[in-house]
């Protein structure tokens, strides 16, 4: 078995929820406690299994280049979207975090493959978080030891949950249902027919970390035709005028 | 990456105690006359202070020091077990020799189980700093440290170092044998120590490897990061996302580059030309040689880690790693 997740770029919206059932689950679960610091002060934060970051892509034109931003050619540039990208743990087939370990608290399951940490025996040296190209390992500042995604490892196999749930806390929290969870080497499975439909693709392959997880391409939008809006040159001088001081 | 002074400092000063202790070994081995013994024991005592301090900080950065006595167990796998187990092993090996030329005779045994030994710690000494090196130079996420001349860069630095403290050790106990023939070697070895930095610098100056539209897999766009999701710094952004000036950088390179090897290499030019022959004077040269490298390397070695950008800097904005 080679278990993992699709994310769909298509679908997903940004609202954080797999962030925050992931940190509601695995606080409690068998690598808990998450732990947060100055979690009520002015810099809150702690460790996440999951994190959200949304970004500008550009496919046609200038939009999201360093220059002065030009919103009219920007609100008519439909090449222009924004993509929410949640990064987890990829439970990589090449995983160097398992490598340089020098405790072997970290390993990946042979049946299932996925990577996990064995609190008991970390030593929190933070040589697999330099390891991992995608950030998917924090280190609990108050416990000293790494902590990952556990692929929710205490749920998928809790056999005292209805079938339906034995998923990771994030799959089922998803409203937009853009996280699918499954079997890669099945060729039946969910996850593996989707990468085929979808040109699913990971993320970073040339470090040959071979990573599970696959990521779902936003689909092509149809180009919406727009009526070409005339100003007059004095108007597109003064709105160009306009745009550079104001910051966005 | 966020330098950590600990590291700085042990990967420095203990390179400087293995290197120090390989050419005592090399020369009692190979030299027209191997060092008087009281010498010798003083000096391995020395180098296994720098050793010893260096791999005592190290384990100051350890969030979780109690299983650090684990990290013995990967040995087949991981750079820093390797780097441990023979850290360790060192020991034994160099305090047998020590015992050997403590209580040892002059019979021709003892002889040949002094130079197995002298040679086995050199090996191990040598594996140790390749470790070392290797820790960083086999992390691919970081492309200023996966880099061909890492792990040579901290041979050769451990090497110089090393040489420069036991030159000094003998300018101070007055023993001008290996004083005269090391300092052709000192100074070649200096300069080849400053090439090479210099390559690696020209050579990790230029832009290549991934970048945020690769990373996020948007190769044909202009990406752009929006929003990060989160408005404090986390783990990744305290320990990856670095930030230093590139002006300051660029002084840095500069002090760096002074320190470590124009001041060393001048002072110790200065004498290889007889221009200093009070040996008061030639004594304070190779001290200033010696301080000057000392701060010098902990210079370098904080850049090593400032300049090293991680690539999930380009999940947090970065363009190019």
């Amino acid at each position: 078995m080679k278990l993992g997740l699709v994310i769909d770029l298509d679908t997903c919206v940004g609202c954080h929820a797999c962030a925050t059932a992931c940190k509601q689950w695995n606080t409690s679960g068998t690598i808990g406690p998450l732990s947060d610091q100055d979690a009520y002060g002015r810099d809150p934060n702690g460790s996440w299994l999951n994190r959200i970051r949304t970004f500008e892509v550009n496919e046609g034109g200038s939009g999201c280049s360093d220059a002065p931003l030009d919103l009219h050619a920007m609100a008519t540039d439909t090449a222009s979207k924004t993509v929410h990208m949640p990064m987890s743990c990829m439970q990589c087939e090449n995983a160097d975090c398992v490598t340089v370990c020098p405790t072997g608290a970290s390993y990946k399951r042979e049946e299932d493959g996925i990577v996990l940490i064995d609190q008991d025996k970390c030593m929190g040296c933070n040589l697999c978080a330099w390891a991992c190209p995608y950030g998917a390992r924090e280190l609990d500042e108050s416990q000293g030891v790494m902590k990952k995604c556990t692929l929710c490892v205490d749920r998928i196999y809790d056999e005292a949950l209805p079938e339906a749930e034995r998923q990771p806390a994030c799959v089922l929290s998803c409203p937009t249902s853009s996280r699918v969870f499954g079997d890669f080497d099945d060729p039946n499975s969910k996850v593996s027919q989707l990468v085929v439909e979808r040109a699913g693709q990971p993320l970073m392959p040339e470090l040959g970390y071979a990573p599970t997880n696959q990521y779902l391409p936003p689909r092509a939008q149809a180009e919406v035709p727009q009526a070409a809006k005339k100003a007059s040159a004095t108007v597109a001088k003064l709105k160009q005028w306009a745009n550079q001081i104001i910051a966005r | 990456m966020k330098p950590a002074f600990s590291v700085l400092f042990f990967t420095v000063t203990s390179g400087i105690g293995y290197g120090l202790l390989v050419w005592l070994l090399g020369y009692n081995m190979v030299g027209s006359q191997p060092i008087e013994m009281e010498l010798s024991l003083v000096i391995i005592f020395i180098g296994l202070v720098f050793a010893t301090l260096g791999l005592l900080s190290s384990t100051l950065h350890l969030a979780n020091p109690k299983n650090a006595w684990r990290a013995f167990s990967r040995f087949r796998t991981s750079w820093l077990s390797r780097e441990g187990v023979f850290a360790l092993l060192f020991y034994p090996v160099i305090l047998a020799y020590a015992g050997l030329l403590y209580f040892g005779s002059s019979s021709s045994v003892d002889y040949a189980l002094q130079t197995g030994l002298a040679l086995l710690a050199i090996a191990i000494a040598v594996a140790t700093v390749y470790c070392t090196g290797m820790i960083y130079a086999s992390l691919k996420p970081i492309r200023q440290w996966h880099h061909p001349l890492v792990t040579p860069i901290y041979l050769l630095l451990s090497a110089f170092s090393g040489l420069v403290l036991f030159v000094l050790i003998l300018v101070i106990a007055g023993e001008s044998a290996f004083v005269n023939s090391g300092l052709q070697l000192t100074l070649i070895l200096g300069v080849v120590c400053a090439l090479v930095k210099l390559a690696y610098f020209v050579s990790i100056g230029r832009p290549e490897g991934l970048s945020i539209e690769t990373a996020t897999g948007f190769s044909q766009a202009q990406v752009k990061l929006l929003d990060a999701g989160h408005n404090a710094d986390t783990f990744l952004t305290k320990e990856f996302v670095f930030k230093v000036e590139a002006r300051r950088l660029q002084r840095l390179r500069w002090l760096a580059g002074l320190m470590a090897f124009m001041v060393p290499i001048l002072c110790i030019a200065i004498v290889s030309a007889g221009m200093v022959q009070t040996s008061a004077g030639i004594l304070l040269l190779w001290l200033c040689a010696f301080l000057s490298l000392y701060v010098g390397l902990i210079v370098e070695r904080w850049l090593f880690f400032a300049e090293a950008r991680h690539v999930v800097r380009l999940y947090h904005g970065e363009k190019t790693s």
